[in-house]
């Protein structure tokens, strides 16, 4: 249809009805008739106004196809949906065999034929037939995992070629159809030696003062309440100061909730929205499933074009598909990001429950960044140490993590010989330190003046 | 209503000059001139000279035929080889007996 005209004959929808029904994929049937492109054409078979009697063939439908054709020099054939002839009438051998000589017809005339049919009980196709005289098949069906069903196509026959015989999930919506290969097989992609900052001066020099590569992937997980999308916030922020474009995918806030927290630490995302640098796309991961979701996010990343990507967080996904689902959805998600070169910074929950969805990724990201929790002497402090970091130089010391009303900083903790001290007791610990600093001072003013 | 007015408008499609079409009309007119003498009206159209005609009638069988008047219009496929179907088809016989 897109460069060879195509006759569409449609047994089930009328012509106005598919028309009306293809706007909402973002076809434009009326302009394609308009133009010679596209003839539809409605077969419509009343079994009630139809009386049978003797030998007849299907020369009637073949004639009208052919002058439907004809009259456009198609290329493409669309029947949908066949099954309906059988409904219609009831000597079944004589369809079968009209079947297979219109396909044979069509293969002469050189035309590419799309036969709908519908999936029988146990066969391909109700009336078992369709399949051996077709020489490529696809099945669609819809399945349904955890309350959420996703689209599936499997390529189950193509003669002459070779194709992918894994089942592959699709998604229709106002743009059409789209396919993903369910892996990307090859690491061949071009890496970039340029650094980005994090948003945090702090964490930058724990990356060599630099920050992360651009275009690399990093992941950022800690338990509940550390600081997760805060960092993730400021990462952002600081990408749009760059004047670069970013988008925020936020399964658990919606962005007034997360701008409006941000305002809390001195963070105003606001300004970067109206910009158009900053765009947040809130969802409930249970909105749709895990494919829905890929071939969403995949869309808007190709749409807005951002050179950070920051999602938060990924566990939340855990609740929609299977773990294994989740890491290939995700393996899938970083491929893409790393073939654009976009970074990406994944927020993940790590609190045991969700079986440690972020140990699982850890492998696929080139950064990892650890926020945990460390409580002593009745307080709870936030540490953040980087457990991994490719290709470059990075700090391996645990470094106390403050979210203050103006932003976020990161303090040496204390170490002595009886480990480290964050919190309130590092703080003692430091004004002890002061006291006594001063108290050395002092006396060293008192020795001063006594050897005048 | 009076039968004497009414008119059948009859009109068969057929694609070529194959043997199941020659049957049909063969078969159409003898029943025609038994049942519905001087009442009927029958029109044959070849979809092989006039293919742009089968959309409008919804042809997808060869041979159809097509009863287009009384309303409402009916269709018989087949070479119409068992007239009782085609005259229960074409609600020929009930008129027959009324008269």
């Amino acid at each position: 249809m897109y460069n060879e005209p195509g006759v569409f004959m449609t047994f089930e929808e009328k012509s106005e009805e598919l028309t009306a029904n293809v706007i909402s994929l973002g076809f434009d049937l009326d302009k394609l008739v308009k133009n010679k492109k596209l003839r539809l054409d409605y077969v419509h078979i009343d079994r009630s106004a139809i009386e049978e009697t003797g030998e007849y063939d299907l020369d009637g439908l073949f004639i009208r196809l052919e002058h439907a054709i004809d009259s456009i020099g198609a290329k493409r054939v669309v029947l949908d949906t066949i099954e309906n002839l059988f409904a219609g009438l009831t000597n079944e051998a004589v369809i079968r065999t009209e079947l297979r000589r219109l396909f044979q017809w069509l293969k002469e005339k050189g035309i590419t034929a799309i036969v709908t049919a519908e999936k029988g009980q146990g066969s391909l196709t109700r009336h078992g037939l369709e399949e051996y005289v077709s020489d490529c098949v696809i099945v669609l069906d819809h399945r349904i995992i955890n309350q959420i069903s996703t689209r599936r196509l499997r390529i189950i026959k193509y003669r002459g070629s070779i194709h992918g015989t894994n089942e592959y999930p699709f998604l229709i919506d106002e743009e059409g159809i789209t396919v993903f290969p369910v892996t990307s097989l090859k690491l061949d992609k071009n890496v970039s030696t340029k650094r980005v900052s994090t948003g945090i001066p702090s964490l930058d020099k724990m990356f060599g003062g630099k920050g992360f590569f651009r275009g690399s992937s990093i992941l950022l997980s800690g338990s509940a309440g550390t600081g997760k999308t805060t960092i993730a916030s400021l990462f952002a922020n600081e990408a749009c100061l760059r004047k670069e474009k970013c988008l925020f995918f936020a399964f658990e806030e919606s962005p007034q909730q997360i701008t409006r927290n941000m305002r809390s630490i001195g963070l105003d995302l606001d300004p970067h929205v109206k910009k158009g640098l900053l765009e947040f796309h809130s969802f409930r991961p249970g909105l749709y499933g895990l494919e829905m979701h890929l071939a969403r996010m995949y869309k808007i990343v190709r749409q807005f074009k951002p050179q950070t990507v920051v999602l938060d967080p990924i566990t939340n996904l855990a609740t929609v598909g299977l773990l294994a689902e989740v890491n290939s959805m995700l393996l899938r998600f970083v491929d893409f990001m790393q073939s654009e070169g976009i970074t990406l910074m994944m927020t993940a929950l790590n609190s045991g429950t969700t079986e440690h969805i972020d140990e699982n990724v850890s492998s696929l990201v080139d950064t990892w960044i650890l926020v945990r929790d460390l409580e002593s002497a009745g307080e709870r402090n936030r540490a953040i140490y980087i457990m991994k970091s490719r290709g470059m130089k990075h700090s391996n010391q645990v470094r106390e993590f403050v979210i203050t009303s103006n932003g976020v900083e990161l303090i040496d903790v204390y170490r002595d010989s009886s480990g480290i001290l964050v919190g309130s007791a590092r703080e003692a610990r430091n004004k002890q330190d002061i006291a006594f600093a001063k108290k050395n001072e002092r006396q060293r003013l008192i020795a001063k003046q006594n050897h005048k | 209503m009076l039968k004497e007015e009414k008119k059948w408008e009859l009109r068969l499609y057929i694609a070529g000059r194959t043997p199941k079409s020659v049957a049909a009309l063969t078969n159409l007119e003898k029943y025609c001139e038994t049942h519905l003498k001087g009442q009927y009206k029958i029109e044959v159209i070849d979809l092989l000279v006039q293919p742009q005609l089968a959309e409008g009638d919804q042809i997808f069988a060869i041979p159809t035929l097509v009863r287009k008047v009384p309303e409402p219009i009916r269709k018989i496929i087949g070479d119409l080889s068992n007239e009782e179907k085609v005259l229960v088809g074409l609600n020929i016989r009930p008129l027959k007996q009324q008269s």
